[in-house]
């Protein structure tokens, strides 16, 4: 797999491994340094496993302070540092280069503080998302944000992909729930920004780490803000015709002044990949398939959903399952959770991820479908319908380096649509390396530019992450 | 002082552009209602947005909204209204408190954040924020986010606009995310609770899953010769039947609030409690938005309430305290108390000796000003935009 640029490594650093790790040694105990092939295999890539570098080193410190001391360790010996959580990015954003410093935060998994009554938790960034929810649930609270991946990705993951999930609609994304962060800066500077309560003096700089793929600092803990949970929540699945009527019901619920918890989308060939993993009882017949949740006590989701079924069924509706109990619940939403992981038992595939108007959905579908058959391929779509983050999944064959290319070259096409309606590059998924030679599709120059010099100020000599996010070429330092 | 009053955002960056060349500094205005905010700063030319009005995208249907930053915010409701939406936000109105007249524009609220009681449960504006089109120092046209409600791609330049007041670049247009308006809204009122108690109300309250969107507590004399803690119920008809009276069952214990207010009585109450009406007069007054964990307002303000003349009120739990000090001498004090207790205190008003002798804002530990200032530096490396406005060299 070749279609993606990595840098050239430094020479110099490569020369000087055995003293960089002899430095590293002092600054953390055995336990916490990985420098074997063999054990540093697991870092090589993330979830866009296509592509791999094996790094120079890699150090699982157990707290701020050394986290700090790594980073300015790596800072005077001007050497490049990836961040890293679980290594479920879809984009590339975690995977390490040859003359770079793995920081991976997966030892710094301590729940410090839960304050329910103000309605935050403080956690180390190691944890994973369901870790923070699950830490939280006999109280009656949950953290919002749902990545399908939440069994693994952790909160540091999270933040540097301002991440969300089907309960979006409602609750918002990652930067919506992120209250504060205790973050260390590439000079070894330890920062803390927000906290719980609002109005902190000062620019709002949460806005900029959140999502910020690992290009500002190394996040060590995180204030999250904790909802209580529902007293009950239903999904209901309505099978379609078309993907048109689909997006049109989705379009027609928002009207009517309803925002459901969830509004999840599948095509015909998602229902048919999930179903038979799955066993989640979806008709195979319909066109498009809607999994819609309503959340509150019995009467509130009889309420909200005899009106969502009366617009569904304005829609010319061809199947309504209500589920009956906690366990067809669930049923119907391993089907979901399970799309890429079902996808990937038929076959391998990339997801793309953009974002599109809602009033686009069923134009861009159709061109989604054009396109890759063009290019001789499946796809399958899953994805949230009520926020037109979409997300195709286009399948090939790994061993066949020519399908490859093709199915990137696809998915960059439908990216590009993505921006040309108006819509974004990556809605959840960041931009990584993936899309880093897309960037000036969805940018001008001096919109770059000015996200750069923002970059630099917090990281002069661009240090950390450095291959991701921008294109190689053109990059504006301070 | 020259005036400018561009018709567009080429004439705006030209504008910015010609001063950035000439190294001479530029106060932007919007409707002016906010203007005694923050420090004063003299500035060799004033910009206004008075003149870069409009919607430029309506989609009900999507629930997004883009205007320029001069369009009048009362513009923007007034067309929401038509297909039942609101700005989430419950943006807050200050010109009754800050005794000034003029039009609050969508680049002004954008710029300070402007945000009321359904921020405890909708989130700030900056959390509607999804798009921004600004002119930087250098007098560049600079475009971040957009249009949809999701958006990762590159570093995000939108929200750290919320809360700049301006000293990151002049916002030309901003792209807002809207919710529809709730079929119907309903205040419980709970009288005579002391403050511990009215607070640990409402802090169980936005605990429980009733999804309250307004809980503030009024103490005696705020309109009425007895206290109110208000918890406020938004959604369909059946919903907010059903919570009030969960409500009332589950918080029996602290007192039986009579028949949920409705209507235009309760507008009015909210809005007087978003617009801090109740603390307006007298105009001097100086006036403090205190930030605490509601956990630790009541304890706070035990602290301060020995200060002569003081008043004060609870909104979003407790976590926010409006709090005058008539004699204007306890800055120190009260600054003090709220570090104390990890909070911050925000002079919002008060008469000029005073606000060139007090920061507006908290100070900020040197790790972070250092950052700021080169995010600063970042945007407008010649600090020509609102110089000084939020800290001195900033
Ligand atoms: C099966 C599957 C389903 C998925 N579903 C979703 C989904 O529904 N929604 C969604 O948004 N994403 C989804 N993802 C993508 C991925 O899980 C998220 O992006 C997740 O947030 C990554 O977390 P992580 O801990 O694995 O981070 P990593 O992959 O290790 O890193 C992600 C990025 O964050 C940076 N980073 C990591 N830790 C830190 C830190 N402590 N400080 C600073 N930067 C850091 C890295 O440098 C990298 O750029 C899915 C992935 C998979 C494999």
């Amino acid at each position: 797999m070749t279609a993606i640029a990595f840098p050239a490594p430094d020479a110099t650093i490569l020369a000087r491994r055995g003293e960089i790790i002899a430095g590293l040694t002092q600054l953390v105990p055995a336990e916490c340094l990985v420098t074997s092939d063999i054990e540093m295999r697991v870092f090589e890539t993330d979830a866009l496993t296509a592509y791999r570098r094996m790094p120079l080193a890699v150090v699982l410190p157990r707290n701020t302070q050394e986290v700090s001391a790594i980073l300015r360790y790596c800072n005077d010996l001007h050497v490049p540092v990836i961040p890293r959580g679980a290594g479920t990015s879809l984009s590339g954003g975690a995977i390490p280069q040859e003359d770079a410093v793995v920081i991976g935060v997966a030892k710094m998994n301590r729940i410090l503080e839960v304050d329910t009554f103000n309605r935050f938790i403080r956690v180390e960034a190691g944890v994973t998302n369901l870790g923070v929810s699950n830490a939280i649930v006999a109280e009656g609270f949950f953290y919002a944000p749902d990545p399908s991946s939440q069994l693994a990705c952790t909160i540091g993951g999270n933040v540097g992909m301002n991440s969300g999930g089907a309960h979006c609609l409602k609750y918002g994304v990652t930067s919506n729930n992120v209250l504060g962060v205790k973050m260390v800066l590439m000079d070894g500077e330890i920062v803390e920004v927000g906290g719980p309560g609002p109005d902190h003096p000062g620019f709002d700089l949460l806005g900029f780490i959140v999502g910020s793929e690992g290009q500002l600092g190394i996040v060590t803990e995180a204030t999250l803000r904790i909802l209580p949970i529902a007293e009950g929540a239903r999904p209901v699945l309505f099978g379609f015709a078309s993907s048109e009527i689909a997006g049109a019901c989705v379009a027609a619920i928002i009207a009517a002044g309803i925002i459901p918890v969830a509004m999840e989308f599948m095509d015909k060939a998602a229902v048919a990949i999930c179903e038979a993993f799955a066993g989640a009882g979806y008709p195979l017949h319909v066109e498009a398939l809607l999994i819609i949740e309503v959340e509150g006590s019995e009467t509130e989701m009889d309420a909200q959903l005899a009106q969502i079924i009366a617009i569904a069924q304005q829609h010319e509706v061809q199947v309504i399952r209500q589920s009956q109990s906690a366990m067809e619940a669930a049923q119907i939403w391993k089907g979901r959770k399970s799309a890429f992981g079902a996808t990937g038992r038929v076959a391998d595939y990339i997801c793309m991820d953009g974002t599109v108007p809602t009033g686009q959905l069923s134009y861009v579908l159709k061109r989604t479908g054009e396109i890759v058959k063009e290019y001789g391929l499946r796809v399958a779509n899953v994805f949230h319908a009520g926020d037109g983050n979409m997300h195709p999944l286009i399948m090939y064959n790994v061993n066949d380096p020519k399908e490859q290319e093709k199915a990137e070259a696809a998915g960059n096409d439908i990216l590009k649509l993505c921006v040309d309606v108006g819509g974004c590059l990556t809605g959840e998924h960041g931009v990584g390396i993936e899309k880093r030679d897309l960037m000036r599709h969805q940018y001008a120059d001096v919109d770059l530019q000015q996200q750069m010099r923002v970059r630099a100020a917090f990281d002069e000599a661009w240090l950390l992450n450095p291959a991701k996010v921008f294109p190689l070429d053109g990059r504006v330092m301070g | 002082m020259t005036d400018f009053f561009p018709t567009s955002e080429a004439e705006a960056a030209a504008f910015i552009s010609d001063c950035a060349a000439a190294g001479k500094t530029i106060r932007i205005l919007g409707g002016g209602t906010r203007a005694r905010l923050a420090r004063d700063i003299a500035a060799d030319a004033q910009l206004s947005t008075q003149n870069l009005t409009g919607v430029t995208l309506y989609e009900p249907a999507e629930m997004v909204i883009s205007a320029r930053s001069g369009t009048p915010v009362r513009e923007v409701l007034a067309l929401i209204d038509q297909h039942n939406q609101m700005l989430p936000f419950e943006p807050l109105d200050h010109r009754t408190l800050l005794a000034t007249t003029g039009e609050p524009t969508m680049g002004g609220l954008a710029a300070t954040n402007a945000s009321g009681p359904r921020r405890i449960y909708a989130g700030a504006a900056r959390d509607h924020l999804i798009g921004a089109r600004f002119v930087n120092g250098r007098g560049e046209i600079v475009k971040s986010g957009g249009r949809v409600m999701k958006n990762v791609t590159g570093l995000d330049l939108v929200k750290v606009h919320c809360g700049a007041y301006g000293t990151l670049g002049l916002l030309t247009e901003v792209t807002f995310k809207l919710r529809p308006k709730p079929e119907r809204v309903a205040t419980l009122i709970y009288k005579r609770l002391d403050e511990a108690s009215a607070i640990r109300l409402l802090g169980e309250a936005l605990g429980s899953p009733f999804e309250i969107t307004g809980a503030a507590y009024l103490p005696i004399g705020h309109g009425r010769d007895f206290s109110r803690a208000l918890l406020r119920i938004e959604g369909f008809d059946a919903s907010v039947s059903y919570r009030i009276d969960e409500l009332r069952r589950r918080f029996a214990a602290y007192a039986t609030p009579r028949e949920a207010l409705e209507g235009p009585d309760a507008d009015r109450l909210w809005r007087a409690v978003r617009d801090v009406e109740f603390l307006s007069a007298p105009a001097e007054a100086p006036l403090w938005r205190l930030s605490v964990k509601p956990s630790d307002a009541a304890a706070c303000v035990a602290h301060l309430r020995a200060i002569d003349g003081a008043r004060y009120f609870y909104d979003l739990g407790g976590g926010l305290i409006w709090f005058t000090d008539p004699s204007g001498q306890n800055a120190a004090l009260i600054r003090d108390t709220l570090a104390a207790m990890n909070g911050h205190a925000t002079l919002v008003r008060g008469p000029d000796a005073l606000r060139q002798a007090v920061p507006p804002f908290s100070p900020l530990p040197a790790a972070q000003e250092k950052l700021m200032r080169s995010v600063k530096h970042a945007f407008d490396p010649q600090r020509l935009i609102n110089p000084d406005l939020m800290y001195p060299g900033l």
